[in-house]
């Protein structure tokens, strides 16, 4: 399964006034890896858990805020 | 101040969206997988499960749809709070 | 013609009264990548799409309204008996001067709903892409708002909604696969 965000470290300068952030992310759902849904992919066991989880289907749910910590590897 | 819902109310509502979502989003996949049978299948036990559960609560709450698509009490009840936003 | 369900797609739920997150709130509710813009962008192209996708049109621009009402009901949640003082400290004097507690078709900045928010070039290619970068910056200013907002029930609808954007975008990404198709060739899904 593909990861949901990317990483990637911006150029600091000496002069920059905020105290860096030295690793920023972006967001990679997993319908950018999905050009068209297979049939009989996985449900989610109830519709309980699909309503809460805004979809039908767990390979197409994307967790946000970002569940691991910033500049830590996800996936 | 117009009289709460009971508890019930809270749980059989969120029993009718949790059915609800499921054909939603089935309803959006076979958009554009309009050949996946098994999906049709589930999609069609789903409406029944809904209109099951639709016709509880409304026998308790009152109409859920406007224009003639549920019953009325008397005196007519589709404009008894409250409204979703006020759940 | 459409008919009017008496609930919400979602169980919406905030913590505390919070005019603050309803300012930001607002931006989904008449901001450009909002939900107003979204359903009427959807259902517009409707009349000029080959036929094969004006179901899914239909469908999305359909559930865009009902996020339009979640969107609505989180917003008078937050400020339903928020005092003037309170409204004035959370940036929305200037709100509040105008429409009181009214929710207004504007976004966070407090400028009005227009129809050049919406395109509709009548190329389904160039309307379907169009759809799919709505559905990404929507997603994206729902992060944003999360990321502003420290309200747990009020987040827990928020992700729900960003999650549809993506279900959204998936779909809008198979109707162009369905309309680029070669004749003739079977499906490949």
């Amino acid at each position: 399964m593909s990861t949901q965000f990317k990483y990637w470290e911006p150029y600091v300068s000496p002069f920059d006034p905020c105290p860096p952030i030295r690793i920023k992310s972006y967001s990679t759902p997993p319908n950018l890896y999905m050009t068209f849904q297979p049939t009989g992919l996985a449900q989610f066991q109830t519709p309980r858990e699909a309503l809460h989880h805004g979809t039908l289907w767990p390979e197409l749910f994307s967790p946000y805020p970002n569940p691991h910590k910033w500049g830590e590897q996800d996936g | 101040m117009a009289k709460q819902v009971p508890k019930e109310f809270y749980q059989l509502l969120r029993e009718i969206q949790e059915v609800d979502f499921v054909l939603l989003e089935l309803n959006l996949y076979l958009d554009t997988h309009p050949d996946d049978y098994d999906a049709i299948e589930q999609f069609n036990n789903f409406s029944q499960r809904s209109r099951e559960l639709k016709i509880n609560f409304e026998q308790q709450f009152g109409p859920l749809m406007g224009f003639g698509a549920s019953y009325s009490n008397y005196p007519f009840d589709w404009g008894n709070t409250p409204w979703p936003w006020q759940v | 013609m459409w008919y009017y369900e008496k609930k919400l797609q979602y169980p919406v739920k905030v913590s505390e009264c919070n005019p603050m997150l309803a300012k930001f709130l607002i931006e989904q509710y008449g901001g450009a990548d909002g939900e107003l813009s979204a359903a009427l962008r959807y259902l517009n192209q409707r009349y000029s799409i080959p036929d094969k996708v004006v179901g899914l049109l239909t469908d999305i621009g359909t559930e865009e309204f009902a996020h339009l009402e979640m969107i609505a009901t989180m917003v008078y949640k937050l400020t339903k008996d928020a005092t003037p003082e309170q409204m004035k400290a959370a940036g929305l004097g200037a709100h509040y001067s105008n429409h009181d507690k009214a929710l207004y078709y504007e976004n966070a900045a407090g400028t009005p709903w227009t129809a050049a928010y919406i395109t509709a070039k009548g190329d389904p290619i160039a309307d379907l892409y169009e759809d799919i970068a709505a559905e990404e910056k929507a997603r994206a200013t729902y992060q944003w708002i999360i990321n502003l907002s420290d309200d747990p029930d009020l987040n827990d609808g928020l992700k729900f909604l960003r999650e549809r954007e993506i279900i959204h975008s998936l779909r809008f990404r198979e109707a162009v696969e369905i309309l680029i198709e070669e004749r003739d060739r079977k499906k490949i899904f």
